[in-house]
């Protein structure tokens, strides 16, 4: 658990390299220093390639750093085997991706309680008050592919909010939404976390999205890494 | 929602390619289950039909050709037996009863035979089990010319109490070789499940003496069962020593059952030959099991990458995997079982008309608890491959869509 002073997560000297089609080694993410407070919103500013969702996919334990290390709500998460790391992030870390990532064969409700399955365990009362909350209370039970991207996208809220964890990454989580259902999107997945007690931490190039954030990083300057792109 | 969920779920989602699947594992388990049951069953049944004797008594010659001839009325007879070597069992003190049988003559196909009302009246074919007549019948009279008709050459040829017939000569159906005599039929037997049901039974003199057959056939019949004295332990010992290797006119097949294993003793390598067939039926399907699931990895690359981004493990994608080709199989065994019924039944009913021996189907067999579990398991083998697969997927790579 986290002190008073301490913060939920604390990122030093991390670096991800990735070797190139040519054979070489190509340093994606490296930097020194970051963190964010318990409950706090950051958005983190980026063009398309240059490395934050490798960033999110380090904080997240998906993918696992050359060196540096990675404390989240205390621990150290940096050194945990992969099977540690997948229990850590399915009970400690909420993810929305950019293209919602639901399960096509499954009810949103099965979606939300499926999130749930590999962390805490199901419950689904919790379940199906997300569901109520992100506004779906008629939908628990349509799949996927019967509901608008806008009523996807919020199905990916619920479910990242259904371990109760203590961090939310999103990825770009507006990209495939309107204008419109983007400020809806972005307001719901600011209010719940805000509600839930999770730190919200968001990574986009649209000026929209980020505008909306006072606690705003530019990642150019926070990675001294070379980016993505043409690199994995 | 466990693990159990998702592999229901996935088996839903390539509902198609499952049922394929499941079903060509049906084939193949009920194909296992149906040679496994008709081979052990059908030994078990040869060799326990001995009709209530211990041994037949019949002209030098094969020992399994006399026992066909005689106690499965199959087969052509080795040849005769004279009346006087009847006479000389039948008084033997070690033997209880002695029945004489006289073929050679067929009606429409299905075998005439010449015998004893003593065969169905004062004796059993199986312990507490005696023949019996169908409602509205009589035992045929030893100097008439009646018959009895065994239920399902009965059944087969139509017939009934009060209707007539005429012989055939020879022990296939030739409609040019009718004979003259006229009987009449005045009984029908109650199924026994024995080959006795597929025989029109008429009196022993009367195929003796049947129109055109050789004038020495009045004098001789063509085998004769023997039933031994219970108390007489050695009486088998002894007459086979007598007659098969003292005498050399004679031979005297002893035990029934011992003469059919040893048939089956020949035939084994058939019988070897069909079960490696299905065996190897089974290794197909569990490669289609394989395949299916293997093929359906790329587009679930995607799926496998979200589960383990919600925080599944590697050896938790691995077992979803794994227990779904073995769900598959588990589906396909359980399929099985219709298939097996319905070949089985199949394979009784010709059975039974080719031989009168009657199999049992729904009779409980130990391969209907292992066929199971031996084809979940293959199942679950083959689903290993593809596991591989899974258990290697790259998340960050396959978290976004390909196109």
């Amino acid at each position: 658990m986290t002190t008073p002073d301490q913060p939920l997560l604390a990122i030093r000297g991390l670096q991800k390299s990735f070797v190139t089609p040519d054979g070489s080694r190509r340093c994606i993410v490296n930097v020194p220093e970051f963190s964010l407070a318990a409950g706090a919103q950051c958005a983190l500013a980026g063009e398309s390639g240059s490395g934050k969702t490798t960033f999110l996919h380090l904080i997240a334990g998906i993918l696992r750093a050359d060196t540096g290390t990675i404390q989240l709500n205390g621990e150290e998460i940096s050194n945990y085997n992969e099977s540690r790391r997948d229990r850590f992030r399915a009970r400690n870390i909420g993810y929305i991706f950019q293209t919602f990532n639901l399960l096509q064969g499954y009810t949103c409700l099965e979606n939300v309680l499926l999130g749930m399955s590999f962390g805490s365990g199901t419950d689904s009362d919790f379940a199906r008050h997300l569901l109520e909350r992100v506004g779906l209370a008629d939908r628990l039970h349509h799949r996927p592919g019967q509901l608008s991207t806008g009523q996807q996208q919020r199905v990916a809220v619920a479910r990242a909010l259904a371990n109760r964890p203590r961090l939310v990454l999103a990825d770009e989580p507006t990209g495939n939404l309107d204008r419109r259902n983007s400020q809806l999107a972005l307001a719901l997945i600011r209010e719940t976390c805000r509600e839930n007690g999770a730190a919200l931490l968001i990574v986009s190039h649209d000026e929209a999205v980020l505008a909306d954030f006072p606690d705003r990083q530019d990642f150019h300057r926070l990675n001294r890494g070379q980016g993505v792109e043409a690199a994995v | 929602m466990n693990i159990s969920v998702i592999v229901r779920r996935s088996l839903r989602q390539h509902a198609l390619s499952t049922a394929v699947t499941a079903l060509s594992v049906a084939l193949a388990g009920g194909l296992l289950l149906t040679v496994w049951v008709v081979r052990e069953q059908s030994q078990a049944a040869f060799t326990g039909v001995n009709g209530g004797f211990d041994a037949v008594l019949g002209a030098r010659g094969s020992k399994l050709q006399l026992v066909l001839n005689s106690i499965f009325h199959l087969e052509a007879s080795p040849g005769n037996v004279e009346w006087r070597d009847f006479e000389e069992i039948r008084n033997n003190p070690d033997v209880e009863l002695a029945v004489p049988l006289a073929v050679g003559d067929n009606y429409h196909g299905w075998r005439i035979v010449g015998t004893l009302p003593d065969l169905f009246t004062n004796h059993e074919y199986a312990p507490g089990r005696s023949f019996a007549l169908a409602p509205g019948g009589r035992w045929f009279d030893p100097l008439r010319r009646e018959a009895v008709i065994g239920s399902f050459a009965a059944q087969k040829l139509n017939l009934k109490v009060g209707d007539t017939f005429h012989p055939f000569h020879g022990l296939i159906f030739d409609e040019h070789r009718e004979h003259a005599e006229t009987y009449v039929v005045v009984g029908l037997l109650k199924p026994s499940n024995t080959p006795a049901d597929r025989v029109l039974w008429i009196p022993l003199e009367g195929l003796q003496r049947m129109s055109g057959h050789d004038a020495s056939a009045a004098t001789e019949v063509s085998a004769v069962l023997v039933k031994l004295n219970a108390g007489s332990p050695m009486a088998g010992f002894q007459l086979d020593n007598l007659y098969n290797k003292q005498g050399t006119r004679l031979t005297f097949a002893w035990p029934i059952g011992r003469v059919i294993a040893e048939l089956f003793g020949k035939i084994n390598w058939f019988d070897r030959v069909l079960t490696l067939v299905a065996w190897l039926v089974a290794l197909v399907a569990t490669g289609s099991i394989l395949a299916s699931i293997y093929n359906s990895m790329n587009e679930r690359r995607r799926e496998l990458a979200i589960l383990r981004a919600l925080g599944a493990r590697r050896s938790t994608v691995f077992s979803v995997i794994v227990l779904e080709a073995a769900a598959i199989a588990g589906l396909g065994a359980i399929i099985s079982f219709g298939v097996y019924a319905l070949l089985m039944n199949g394979v009784a009913v010709i059975i039974r008309a080719q031989t009168g021996v009657m199999l049992e189907p729904f009779a409980f067999n130990a391969v209907m608890l292992w066929e199971p579990a031996v084809f979940i398991a293959l199942g679950a083998l083959a689903g290993v491959v593809p596991a591989v697969k899974a258990y290697r997927t790259d998340v960050a790579q396959n978290l976004t869509p390909h196109s």
